[in-house]
């Protein structure tokens, strides 16, 4: 119950911190440089290698930033434009790979194995904690010190 | 002449490496120790060899030797010479080379030591070194040969071959490509090489790890002796890492420091693990636990280093690094498993002579709160890693989706693009534990700790850090990230703080004065205080990174002649745009702009797009004014073309981050003095510093 309520209070958070979603454009007006920046920091250049096409500085990109004000004057939402770019280009053009079929393993696969590092990590330490120390407490010498040591042994043998 | 010259020592350091193998095996299993001796000769001997490849390499270079096609590839006549001769490590053949030539600088360090005492490890560290080396110098020799000329044949085919073929004729172009514009930038000087040798530096440990298991030596001697070229290995890494940031802030024209590319990744996944070597090798030393892990770590960091190089090398990955591309990935593949596997096997063979020494006893110890801070780097690895090889998978998948249709839906085959986005988010919260644990880690106590001890140790920074987390909020700060993030960093850096005024409080008691007490306090303890030094480096970095990821704010719009645009406190004016072609083969359209705080003139920026005619590529250049609140960042989108009475800017204003670089400074100079050789001390000065070491640590 108490993890029940953590967990809502960490959504609640979560949510707060995303903020609400963009409105689409009305049909016909004309979006500002800004906004076609703010979606198109969300795609891709379909043709250079892993850059944003809000930084791109390619005539191609130009063009395809034009396309994407022109989808948002037409009033297609952020989404629809992914979308739209997506089928048309493929989905190596969106930033992040839509939650889908195999997809779902680049979301779901980290956070399941740093969770399990964490469940062993708990598990080992409470049981750690129980077991009485094996060993006394190791000697604390520095090199020097070592080296004088050992160099001392050496002359008297 | 000079090009065979540099073959040929590229050959016979290939030979000697092969020899050096195979001589320290057989010293190593007849126990001759004259084999071991000679391995150990011939791999000294690549160092001056590799050094001749690469000086007749770089004279080819910069006296325009054309006929090499290596350098009409990376150099043309209008490069400046500084270009020309650090052109070295500007293409596949010539990177590979230099990567070479720092395997075998360091190997012929590590061979110059007194081995006296580590006799028994030196045929396998011989081994690993010349193994590494030898597969490098088969992908220069058979792969990527700096060294192939242009032939023309009697047909007119141009062709490049080392040797001249029948009926050919030498082919001398008149000029070259030309490197890569990112790539003509003074930090060509730096960044490359400084990256390179904090890879080729963790070959090191690498070869001592496996010395030590394959010798079956369990003790920690391994770890002592490599701990300096370790941090020696991180210092040159993080400054690669840092350099690299700057210059993509300088050249790349994004408005940031870090676009989480595949390439930067695969650098910055062998700091990760490196880091949390560094860390938990302590533990080994204190306590004698984590000597499986301390293993694996090394292994992990060593493979990685080679994975880095293989993404940077084979253009597997589309990236905007990606300078070079050939058939070189498979090798490397194939080398990465051999390693990992090996020496996964290695340690498995030695699990039961590694075991710890003592167990952990309390969930607040050091030790503990050190465990969590290395599986933390884990975790952020576990997704670097993920991220990086997920657009391959997806893509390689499709093979699945083809062979059973019913899961064509699931293996689409279609690559998957994974940017900034995600690692932020997903990093996000590891980062901040981390840092959180950076506060936490350094009060707790070896072996016994409890939440009471450990918070009468942290009460006084932790109360200071709230009196910091309301005077944000008093400045008006309300973003909970932010505050929470911003709140962690002062709670470490006072935290941090705190312990060294507590060590000079004890030296003080004793009668030195404050700045003598702290002078000697790092002096005599160097490697915990330069720790505490990286630390703080560590939160100036994050805050820089707080603030440009938090509130940085942009804006654009096309601006008329005379015409002012706003962002936040700062506005800019387009004044004029000139174009003009420059003696090094650019077209350069420079706009210049009056920039003003609040109505009042500050000065003026030179945003410019360079066009270069050789490459037919175009650099975006910001105009930048910087300082230590925050950065104005004008990008020059667009022009109308003729009368340029009209132009299109990007404006940036980017809160903090020269907090980045200055945290990159401290950092830089903690490294220095966490490694800096200790001073032999006599023996009765040793006796009363111990006593004073004792006394400042129980303080």
């Amino acid at each position: 119950m108490k993890w029940a309520a953590w967990a809502a209070a960490l959504m609640l958070l979560l949510a707060a911190c995303a903020g609400p979603a963009n409105a689409p454009l009305a049909a016909g007006s004309t979006p500002s440089a800004d906004q076609v920046n703010a979606v198109a920091k969300h795609l891709y250049c379909p043709v250079c290698a892993n850059v944003p096409l809000d930084v791109c500085g390619t005539a191609a990109c130009a063009q395809w930033r034009a396309q994407i004000a022109d989808l948002l004057s037409q009033g297609y939402s952020e989404q629809g434009v992914y979308d739209y770019f997506a089928a048309q280009y493929g989905q190596s053009v969106l930033a992040v790979p839509p939650a889908r079929g195999l997809n779902w393993l680049i979301y779901l696969l980290p956070p399941l194995v740093i969770a399990a590092a964490a469940l062993w990590l708990g598990r080992n330490l409470a049981r750690w904690r129980k077991a009485p120390t094996a060993a006394p407490e190791r000697p604390q010498l520095d090199n020097a010190y070592a080296r004088q040591l050992e160099d001392e042994l050496k002359a008297r043998r | 002449m000079v090009a065979d010259l540099g073959f040929f020592a590229l050959l016979v350091a290939f030979l000697l490496a092969l020899y050096a193998c195979a001589a320290a095996a057989y010293g190593s299993w007849r126990r001759q120790h004259r084999w071991v001796a000679s391995a150990r000769a011939a791999v000294l001997l690549g160092f001056p060899l590799l050094t001749l490849a690469c000086a007749s390499l770089i004279y080819s270079l910069i006296n325009f030797d054309f006929q090499l096609q290596y350098v009409t590839q990376v150099t043309s006549r209008s490069m400046p010479l500084y270009l020309r001769a650090t052109a070295l490590w500007g293409g596949q053949a010539g990177s590979l080379l230099f990567w070479s030539w720092l395997m075998a600088t360091f190997t012929f360090v590590v061979m110059l030591r007194d081995w006296r005492r580590d006799r028994d490890l030196l045929p396998w560290v011989v081994i690993v070194c010349a193994a590494t080396l030898a597969f490098f110098l088969a992908l220069i020799l058979f792969f990527e040969n700096p060294f192939l000329r242009y032939w023309r044949g009697v047909t007119g085919t141009v062709w490049a071959a080392m040797w001249q073929p029948g009926g050919a004729l030498p082919y001398v172009p008149f000029d070259g490509n030309g490197l890569n514009p990112l790539l003509r930038h003074p930090g060509m000087i730096i960044h490359p090489p400084m990256l390179y040798t904090g890879f080729v530096a963790f070959v090191v440990p690498f070869a001592f790890a496996i010395a030590a298991l394959v010798t079956g030596r369990g003790d920690d001697r391994w770890i002592r002796v490599t701990r300096r070229w370790t941090l020696i290995a991180w210092l040159f890494l993080s400054l690669g890492l840092i350099l690299g940031s700057r210059w993509a802030y300088d050249v790349l024209g994004w408005g940031g420091y870090w676009g989480w590319d595949p390439v930067e990744i695969a650098a910055f996944m062998p700091w990760l693990t490196g880091t949390a070597f560094l860390h938990s090798v302590m533990i080994q030393e204190k306590r004698g636990m984590f000597k499986h892990w301390n293993m694996l770590l090394i292994i992990l960091t060593y493979c990685l280093v080679i994975f880095g190089t293989f993404l940077t090398r084979s253009g597997v990955l589309s990236s905007v690094h990606a300078f070079a591309q050939s058939a070189i990935g498979p090798m490397f593949f194939v080398f990465i498993a051999v390693t990992f596997i090996v020496s996964l096997a290695l340690l498995s063979k030695r699990w039961n002579t590694l075991k710890s020494e003592v167990q952990m006893t309390s969930l607040l110890s050091r030790e503990a709160l050190f465990l969590v801070n290395n599986l933390l780097f884990m975790g952020i690895l576990l997704i670097c890693f993920w991220g990086v090889v997920f657009p391959i998978v997806s893509e390689a998948s499709g093979g699945i989706g083809q062979a059973i249709p019913a899961l064509a839906h699931i293996f689409t085959g279609q690559r998957a693009t994974v940017g900034p986005i995600f690692y932020e988010s997903a990093t996000g919260p590891l980062w901040a534990a981390l840092l959180l644990l950076m506060g936490i880690a350094p009060l707790s106590a070896w072996r016994a700790s409890t939440a009471r001890t450990l918070g009468r140790a942290m009460w006084k920074p932790f109360a200071l850090s709230l009196l910091v987390l309301a005077g944000l909020l008093v400045a008006g700060m309300r973003q909970p990230l932010a505050l929470l993030s911003l709140w962690i960093c002062a709670f470490v850096f006072l935290v941090t703080l705190y312990e060294f005024w507590r060590g000079v409080r004890a030296r003080v008691a004793r009668g030195e004065n404050p700045l003598t007490a702290l002078g000697r306090l790092v002096a005599r303890n160097r490697r915990r205080y330069g720790g505490y030094v990286i630390h703080l480096g560590v939160i100036l970095l994050a805050v820089g990174i707080i603030g440009i990821e938090m509130f940085q704010q942009e804006t654009q719009g096309s601006l008329a002649v005379g015409e002012r645009m706003s962002l936040g406190s700062y506005s800019i004016e387009y004044v004029s745009l000139a174009e003009f072609e420059t003696p090094d083969g650019r077209l350069v359209d420079r706009a210049v702009i009056d920039v003003y705080r609040q109505g009042e003139w500050l000065t003026q920026l030179y945003p410019r797009r360079d066009f270069y005619y050789e490459s037919q590529q175009a650099m975006t250049i910001p105009g930048l004014r910087s300082t230590l609140e925050n950065d104005v960042y004008i990008l020059l989108v667009d022009w109308e073309p003729v009368s340029a009475s009209r132009a299109t800017f990007k404006m940036y204003v980017n809160p903090l981050v020269n907090w980045v670089w200055y945290g990159g400074f401290v950092f830089v100079f903690g490294t220095l003095v966490a490694s800096w050789p200790e001073a032999q001390p006599s023996a009765l000065g040793q006796r009363s510093r111990s006593r004073m070491r004792g006394h400042a640590e129980r303080a």
